[in-house]
């Protein structure tokens, strides 16, 4: 998971997945969030900012594909204070702005820890995408991949870059399964035959408590332990 | 020096942040400028002469070794829309961390220094090619061809349009990105005497217009 480099000229601000901030400060953990359209990545952003914005600096980058709905839905909320979230404008193309060319998003993350750090975490979500859509290594330490049951129970089988290599998987909106004919058990075993030993979280962010994106919490804790060791 | 390296820099594929601009072909599209291959082709002259000339003599400059934070200052002078500078130091920010990485080079450096959030497109530009070991004409055929290459490739997506059409409209093109290349060389070279002053001022009034209209648009695909 730790990103092991090496400086290979001068200059560390070139190198975009360098560990630490020009003044030798580690920089924050960064995790991405991906997956398709309405599988519930920013409502995750959101539950996540509420469960961690006490504990930790926070802030959080949004590639929206068209327009700025994700960063003012979480502006709306007031899951953080507005000059903790940025949108970065992704020319239709929201998979080359965190995987083929990511410079736009290393500028958004860099001016974030400029102007509001130090921070320990911020978390950069994709613009809703299709399966096949990944975070660059040079952005983020860890990704997320989320879908949701009401995608159609298929999609862990379909794999694709995403289901298979993500970080973490979270099949989100299990609430809905029974009201849309979708078998969680065949997407856990079509899951763990995609990703063998990667955890995979099925999620519903609907439970009464507010606490249904707790098991996502823990597993970003325990980057956060690994970032920092 | 390697002439390859041109095509490394030239690549539309060089990840220094173009993807998400349009060069203005979003809002001539949406005003009804652009419609087909036929007024991509006048809209890409019309760009190609004014400010694909400007920034391939301001690259070339870069490329002679004119002190770059007075071609960034020539930028400016000759960038009227406010929305349009922002645009070109966001790419020029972009493209810096790119050469960077790509040819390490003290000159870029230093302007990343005097610069942090970035200097105009083309000095970069012509900064990177001279770091890449190219010379100011390749800076210019740089410039001219990006001048270009993304509103063409930005109409494939705003308009469907068939991507045959959209680079035959390049080639048709390619003869005059010759001239205008050359002419950006000449200034250059004049400039090195004469000052960035004898650099040409060429200026598209529309798509200056254009281009603040569009920053305050809710909804666009494309950052400019």
């Amino acid at each position: 998971m730790h990103l092991d480099h090496h400086h290979s000229h001068d200059g560390a601000a070139a190198v975009s997945a360098d560990a630490h901030r020009p003044d030798g400060r580690r920089r924050a953990l960064r995790i991405g969030l991906g997956g398709p359209v309405g599988s519930g990545k920013t409502a995750t952003v959101a539950a996540l900012c509420r469960a961690l914005r006490d504990e930790l600096a926070l802030a959080v980058v949004t590639n929206d594909i068209y327009t700025r709905e994700d960063a003012e839905f979480l502006l709306r909320e007031a899951v953080l204070p507005p000059e903790r979230i940025t949108a970065v404008e992704t020319g239709a193309c929201p998979h080359t702005a965190i995987r083929d060319d990511i410079s736009a998003n290393l500028e958004a993350v860099e001016d974030l820890e400029d102007e509001v750090g130090p921070l320990d975490l911020i978390l950069v979500e994709s613009g809703g995408d299709n399966l096949t859509a990944t975070f660059s290594k040079g952005l983020v330490d860890a990704q997320i991949f989320v879908i949701d049951v009401a995608g159609g129970d298929d999609i862990p089988r379909k794999g694709g870059p995403g289901v298979t290599t993500a970080d973490l998987l979270v099949v989100n909106k299990t609430d809905l399964a029974p009201h849309v004919g979708s078998d969680l058990g065949r997407m856990a075993a079509d899951a763990k035959a995609q990703r063998a030993e990667l955890p995979v979280v099925f999620q519903s962010l609907r439970a009464e408590d507010g606490d249904g994106v707790k098991d996502v919490v823990a597993w970003v804790r325990e980057q956060l332990t690994a970032w920092a060791a | 020096m390697s002439r390859a390296a041109l095509l490394v820099l030239a690549d539309g594929r060089f990840p220094a942040g173009g993807h998400a601009h349009s060069g203005g072909a979003e809002a001539a599209v949406k005003a009804g400028r652009i419609t087909g291959a036929g007024s991509l082709e006048e809209f890409c002259r019309g760009r190609l002469h004014t400010t694909g000339l400007v920034s391939a003599s301001l690259a070339a400059g870069a490329a002679l070794g004119l002190d770059p934070v007075e071609l960034d200052g020539a930028a400016d002078a000759r960038t009227p829309s406010p929305a349009l500078r922002v645009a070109a130091r966001k790419l020029g920010r972009q493209l810096m961390r790119a050469a960077r990485a790509t040819w390490p080079s003290p000159e870029l450096d230093a302007l990343a220094q005097e610069f942090p959030k970035g200097a105009h497109q083309p000095v970069v530009l012509g900064l990177a090619a001279r770091a890449a070991g190219l010379g100011a004409e390749d800076a210019a055929y740089c410039a001219v061809y990006e001048s270009v290459s993304g509103p063409a490739s930005a109409t494939v997506r705003l308009l469907s349009l068939d991507p045959f059409d959209a680079t035959g409209v390049l080639a048709r093109l390619t003869p005059e990105l010759d001239r205008v290349a050359r002419q950006a060389v000449e200034a250059a070279r004049c400039a090195v005497g004469g000052g960035v002053a004898a650099l040409p001022a060429a200026s598209a009034p529309l798509l200056e217009i254009g281009a603040e209209a569009h920053a305050a648009w809710a909804v666009r695909l494309f950052a400019s």
